[in-house]
């Protein structure tokens, strides 16, 4: 997809470490990515890989022994009446200050994964879209109800007045999940975040909330930042994938690169791993040794290198590797690529240049 | 692998279920009067060959965990039969048994678990857990339950070093491998695998799927593999079962199961399954409204108010499950005349 020039969000370098009284866990262990409005941003990895906590850092909600270390957040703001958009590093807000507590909810809002938790059960799902709204944007309580009850109409929940004094726990998982979409959306926020919006629904209110999701963001020219495990998903959804795996960014790039010309030897593996169509029922499917490392256990070097095929002695036990450009579409963080001079040239040099 | 079908002699079977039903009551009042049923399993039929692998699929709710825990007699059935034939031979009716009489068929039938971190007692050894379905069939020698959880500890791919530790010390696979020792300990010859895969990475499920795999091909194994996921089922299933609100709407091989669905519910959840390949669209299927509740079943065909090859027909009478081409049982009234898209 073309991208226009100014990225909505670029996360620079960002870390978040956990002081624990057992040691310091490095789950976000500097990340950077670029998000462009009407993009569907996709991030996927395993259980650890830190997608979770990226997006907690992005609203500041990182909770404590957690801390945002270093890095940068910056999100091109657009303000209201015409002005010229503004870029704030949100890693520099104070989390409990007015204007973070804007722009969570306001400019950047999330979908959380299981929305029978995310939602009160003691107050109607009406009420709870409309304080947000209220939170949100200068209108009276009346002008509020017409507006989620719009929302709702437009998440294509039938009996949508009905619905709107119900309680969470009156509705179906599927109607619940579109629930949380309308009141996520209800502040037409630049920036969506998804994170595993359908992993608590069943396949065929995954397909429904799937293309709804897809309708919207083409709709609202919004960008959602999708964040799974399942490749399948990902693959159907996203138009830009970045794959992560213990805190680090190990590849990204156009959804159709990443699937069909994989770089990392990690998303090679994890792709060859899954069943897919045209593989023989019951044969035996390639898998990636041992598992994902504890936290505390962190390898040294590059995060993947014990499980790893193509692990080389000296040099990927011993150093990081940097996210490297390897053409002009995707960018791996891995040691095999590093020696090609073409356009080696550090991602966030090429970035800031843009910005 | 050739897969027996339905025309296999009835001599391969090691369980057939016949019009199984459980019927929950639901109380109200003060006086708890039973007001109506929840109808978990509503006249379910399918058979398993034993050394085959039976992929039970459906929705949240459908059914699939209440007609397994049925089989295993973790719950009796409201009626039908369930017969089982034992490793000597014999053949019983699950369904009639008692407690007693149940007990020694137990170590034959065993269950591997879906959450491998809620099914390992925190508070329990390696040796402990995976010995004790021992200890309980009479094994009163420390020793020579030592030797076999050692065994089966290097049957699932773990060392036997490991059996002094506790549960915390593994990752989500290694503790799976570790239920599946559990469940081989008694050398079991039917195995119930609930959703065995879909709590762990996607990085170590492939290793779990070549282990079940590896296992059944050495100890002969018959699973009857509980799952949602289309892909994993398509993969390590032989033949494959649909439920929808209690009933069983399609079984067949599961290879023409996705090549050739003949039941549109069947057909929405094979369209519905995101692949793995952005050149491939999927996910273009119009399921609407939401799955009914088995407490109030819609009349007619329970699907017909989602299906979109609805005839009036479909409003008011139940369709009969049928063969309707050899092995490939459905029950839609119009099997024989839709042409269902199936998996490219």
């Amino acid at each position: 997809m073309n991208q226009p020039s100014d990225p909505l969000l670029s996360i620079r370098d960002l870390k978040v470490h956990f002081f624990m009284d057992e040691g310091v866990v490095r789950a976000v262990d500097g990340v950077s990515l670029d998000v462009y409005p009407g993009q569907v941003f996709g991030i996927v990895g395993e259980s650890g890989c830190g997608k979770s906590v990226t997006m907690k850092a992005l609203l500041r909600i990182v909770e404590p022994p957690g801390r945002i270390v270093s890095g940068e957040m910056l999100l091109r703001r657009t303000n209201k009446k015409g002005a010229a958009p503004d870029i704030v590093d949100l890693a520099k807000l104070d989390a409990r200050g007015q204007e973070m507590r804007d722009i969570r909810g306001g400019q950047i809002a999330l979908i959380p994964q299981e929305p029978m938790a995310a939602f009160s059960p003691v107050h109607t799902v009406g009420n709870q879209i409309m304080e947000a709204i209220q939170l949100h944007r200068n209108v009276d309580k009346k002008e509020a109800r017409a507006i989620a009850l719009q929302q709702l109409k437009d998440v294509g929940i039938p009996e949508a007045e009905q619905r709107l004094d119900a309680y969470s726990w009156q509705l179906s998982g599927g109607l619940r999940q579109r629930a949380m979409i309308a009141m996520a959306l209800s502040c037409n926020p630049a920036l969506l975040i998804a994170d595993e919006p359908t992993t608590a629904v069943d396949v065929t209110t995954q397909a429904q909330v799937l293309r709804l999701l897809r309708r919207l963001q083409e709709e609202r020219n919004s960008a959602i930042i999708f964040i799974t495990h399942d490749l399948g998903v990902i693959a159907q959804v996203a138009h830009y994938v970045t794959v992560m795996y213990l805190g680090v960014v190990v590849e990204q790039g156009p959804v159709d690169d990443i699937f069909h010309n994989p770089k990392h030897p990690y998303t090679q593996a994890l792709l060859k791993s899954i069943p897919s169509i045209d593989m023989t029922a019951r044969a035996d499917l390639p898998t990636i040794k041992g598992s994902i490392p504890h936290p505390f256990n962190r390898p040294a070097g590059c995060p993947f290198y014990p499980r790893c095929a193509r692990f080389m002695q000296g040099k990927c036990d011993k150093e990081i590797p940097a996210l490297l450009a390897v053409d002009d579409r995707q960018r791996v963080s891995c040691f095999l690529y590093h020696d090609q001079p073409a356009e080696a040239a550090p991602v966030t040099a090429s970035v800031e240049a843009a910005l | 692998m050739t897969t027996p079908t339905a025309q296999g002699s009835n001599d391969k079977r090691l369980l057939e279920v016949k019009n199984l039903r459980k019927y929950y009551p639901i109380k109200k009042g003060f006086l708890r009067k039973t007001v109506g049923y929840v109808r978990a399993a509503d006249d379910v039929n399918f058979f398993i060959n034993e050394g085959e692998t039976l992929g039970l699929v459906g929705e949240s709710g459908c059914g699939k965990t209440t007609v397994s825990r049925c089989i295993l007699r973790a719950q009796a059935p409201t009626s039908g039969e369930m017969l089982f034939r034992t490793g000597d031979g014999a053949t019983v009716d699950l369904s009639r048994l008692d407690r007693k009489a149940l007990s020694p068929l137990r170590s034959q039938m065993q269950m591997i678990f879906q959450d491998p971190y809620g099914s390992l007692n925190p508070r329990m050894t390696i040796f402990d857990m995976v010995s004790e379905p021992l200890l309980i069939s009479g094994m009163k020698d420390r020793r020579k339950r030592e030797e076999r959880v050692a065994e089966l500890l290097r049957l699932v791919g773990l060392r036997p070093e490991f059996m002094q530790r506790f549960p915390h010390a593994f990752s989500g696979g290694q503790r799976q491998r570790i239920g599946i020792a559990r469940a081989l300990a008694l050398n079991p010859r039917l195995v119930v695998a609930d959703e065995p895969v879909s709590a762990l990475d996607v990085s170590v499920q492939a290793q779990t799927l070549n282990l079940l795999l590896d296992l059944q091909k050495r100890l002969n194994l018959t699973y009857l593999f509980v799952s949602h996921n289309l892909s994993v089922v398509k993969h390590i299933c032989d033949r494959v079962t649909v439920m929808y609100v209690g009933k069983i709407v399609e079984t067949a091989t599961a290879e023409e199961m996705f090549a050739r669905p003949r039941h549109p519910y069947t057909a929405a959840l094979v369209a519905a399954l995101p692949v793995a390949d952005p050149r491939i669209k999927t996910g273009n299927v119009e399921l609407p409204g939401e799955v009914a509740s088995p407490a109030n079943p819609p009349s007619g065909c329970y699907f017909h108010p989602r299906c979109a090859f609805c005839i009036d027909r479909c409003r008011t009478e139940a369709p009969a499950y049928r063969e309707i081409t050899p092995g490939h049982f459905a029950a839609c009234h119009r099997a024989e005349e839709l042409n269902l898209a199936g998996m490219a």
